[in-house]
């Protein structure tokens, strides 16, 4: 743990980013449970259906479901209705592909980091998060979420 | 962290030697590689590939850089359902811009090689993946299948990465390739379950719904299926499972090929969880399926995912002399490769003569196919029940085979009242 809430973490798709964190409760499929349309979360039997995730810092265990969830996600990156960053507890290959292809097609990044579960706690809906997850996956893979309105 | 070892092969495909569309896959397998943290590649000797449904010019884009380039792919590639069914393609009520679209990508795909198989159940297909094969699937219920039933060796790949994957072969040497990571993690037992409930084919998208909410992304473990359990209701466990959990492998003590015993299944080790399955746990996910109370019903829909010629061959008898309701539609679901037999064995007008749709190359939940007035549509299919209400708008009612069609006969809900009762005493 650094000073001033910085979190170690893992970069899965590097960038930087800063947003107000929404963190849910229970892990979401993209495909199914996000209208790239509108940014929100359309699957009705997700606690948190209806919630906006664009420009906002997404905050969930990990990804579940179905394996479209990349091309929804990199679709809502090209139609800029992604959240501006994911904050993960488990690595996700598939969302981190979606990013990955979309910043390649598009040229936009969407930083996905994981963080461990002590530090993942800690992040509540309405904090404002920064993720700072550099642009070189050849560096050092620590890196830091910042929360607002912790003590330094 | 450790770089990804390449072999000479990797390398020169990454260096752009082998050109422009096995350059840029490559460099998108090696960064899933880094993503897991895998410490080299793997060769794959089969893909399926997702990345042909429709989901919006991002779909279009990559397909179209990767054709740009000259993409081919170099293992045998299935594909998986896309959003119109070119044999039927009055069935779709989308729009024309979408439909066009939609189109274009299906054709990118067979471009790039890949055998346009149209279905979600490539398992269904007459050749199919051996135990310990390495491949790269995408389409979760068929990732489910082909780990759990078949044996096979697949992680969780999704679009992009499945053809990316079918253009190098190569996959990152992670997840459930490697048998570590294949060893069971949650146990269910289901001792507390009547003999009756477990030889009902309702029975296992139910299980399967509740296993995947539990197990999350834990590997699931089940003990006290009977050895009887057909591939149909494994098949229709795997996919309610990955539906409602991340579960990509699951283990069936005495009918799985990972599982001879549970110490086999969980590879020596305890488990690190236990839940033992009671008849209330089920009803409660059975009744989580249905989105709308029993009543009147607009549509049903069977077949997801793809049905099986042995599912054909139980429906079957099961519509003859049915009347549809004037008001309800009934559609099924299956992959091209199947219609043949099905016509041959006189399936096909047996089924259209009772008034049901047949759709082949994509389903009722991913595209405009249903009626618009269709409000609430009836399934007996878990994915189906998850899925449909957040991707097209209707409400759902689960329920078993019989008591679906028999609604399908009365306009609204009718329940089999013995198939979720007690045991008598």
């Amino acid at each position: 743990m650094g000073a001033a809430g910085e979190v170690s973490t893992r970069v899965l798709v590097p960038g930087s980013a800063r947003g107000e964190a929404v963190s849910l409760e229970q892990p979401l499929s993209f495909w199914g449970g996000v209208d790239p349309e509108t940014g929100t979360v359309i699957d009705r039997r997700h606690p948190q259906a209806g919630v906006q995730l664009a420009g906002r810092v997404l905050v969930m265990p990990f990804g579940r479901g179905s394996s479209s969830s990349s091309t929804v996600l990199a679709e809502a990156i090209r139609l800029g209705t992604a959240p501006a960053a994911i904050v993960l507890l488990e690595p996700d290959p598939i969302l981190a592909l979606g990013a990955m292809v979309a910043h390649e097609l598009y040229g936009r990044s969407l930083p996905i980091v994981v963080v461990p579960p002590d530090d993942y706690g800690r992040i509540r809906s309405g904090d404002t998060v920064t993720v700072d997850a550099g642009e070189d996956r050849a560096d050092p893979l620590v890196w830091a979420v910042r929360l607002a309105g912790e003590p330094g | 962290m450790t770089p990804v070892t390449l072999s000479a092969q990797d390398r020169a495909m990454l260096d752009g030697e082998q050109g422009e569309a096995a350059r840029f896959a490559m460099r998108i397998v090696l960064g899933q590689a880094e993503a897991v943290g895998a410490p080299r590649l793997l060769d794959v000797t089969s893909a399926h590939i997702d990345g042909c449904l429709y989901h919006g010019q991002v779909s279009l884009d990559f397909a179209e850089r990767l054709v740009a380039a000259g993409a081919k792919v170099r293992v045998p590639s299935t594909l998986n359902v896309g959003a119109l069914d070119l044999l039927h393609p009055d069935l779709y009520r989308g729009d024309p811009e979408t439909a066009r679209k939609a189109r274009r990508l299906m054709d990118l795909y067979m471009q790039m090689g890949c055998r346009p198989t149209w279905t979600c159940a490539p398992y269904q297909l007459a050749s199919r993946p051996g135990r310990g094969e390495q491949i790269a699937w995408a389409e979760s219920n068929a990732i489910v299948f082909a780990n759990s039933v078949l044996g096979a060796r697949t992680d969780r790949y999704g679009d992009f990465i499945d053809i990316c994957a079918a253009i190098t072969g190569r996959v990152p040497d992670a997840g459930l390739h490697r048998t570590e990571n294949r060893r069971g993690q949650i146990l269910f037992t289901l001792a507390g379950i009547p003999d009756r409930l477990l030889a009902e084919d309702v029975l296992y998208p139910v299980l399967g719904h509740l296993i995947g909410a539990r197990a999350g992304r834990m590997i699931p473990v089940l003990e006290g299926l009977p050895r009887t359990t057909t591939e149909d209701q494994l098949k229709a466990l795997g996919a309610a499972a990955a539906s409602s959990g991340a579960v990509a492998l699951l283990h069936v003590v005495g009918v799985t090929p990972e599982a001879p015993t549970v110490q086999d299944a969980f590879q020596g080790a305890e488990p690190d969880a236990i839940v033992d399955v009671t008849p209330d746990q089920l009803r409660q996910a059975r009744d989580d399926l249905s989105t709308a109370p029993d009543g009147p019903i607009t549509a049903v829909s069977l077949g997801t995912p793809h049905f099986s010629l042995a599912e054909f061959e139980r429906l079957v008898p099961l519509v003859d002399g049915l009347r549809l309701h004037p008001g309800v539609r009934l559609y099924i679901s299956t992959g091209r490769e199947a219609l043949p037999e099905i016509e041959e064995r006189g399936w096909l007008s047996a089924l259209e003569s009772a008034g049901a749709t047949l759709v082949t190359d994509t389903c009722t939940y991913i595209t405009p196919i249903l009626d618009s007035s269709s409000r609430v549509v009836m399934t007996n299919s878990g994915k189906w029940a998850y899925y449909a209400p957040g991707n097209i708008g209707v409400d759902v009612v689960f329920g078993s085979t019989l008591e679906c069609l028999r609604s399908a006969a009365a306009g609204k809900v009718w329940r089999d009242p013995e198939l979720w009762a007690p045991p008598a005493k």
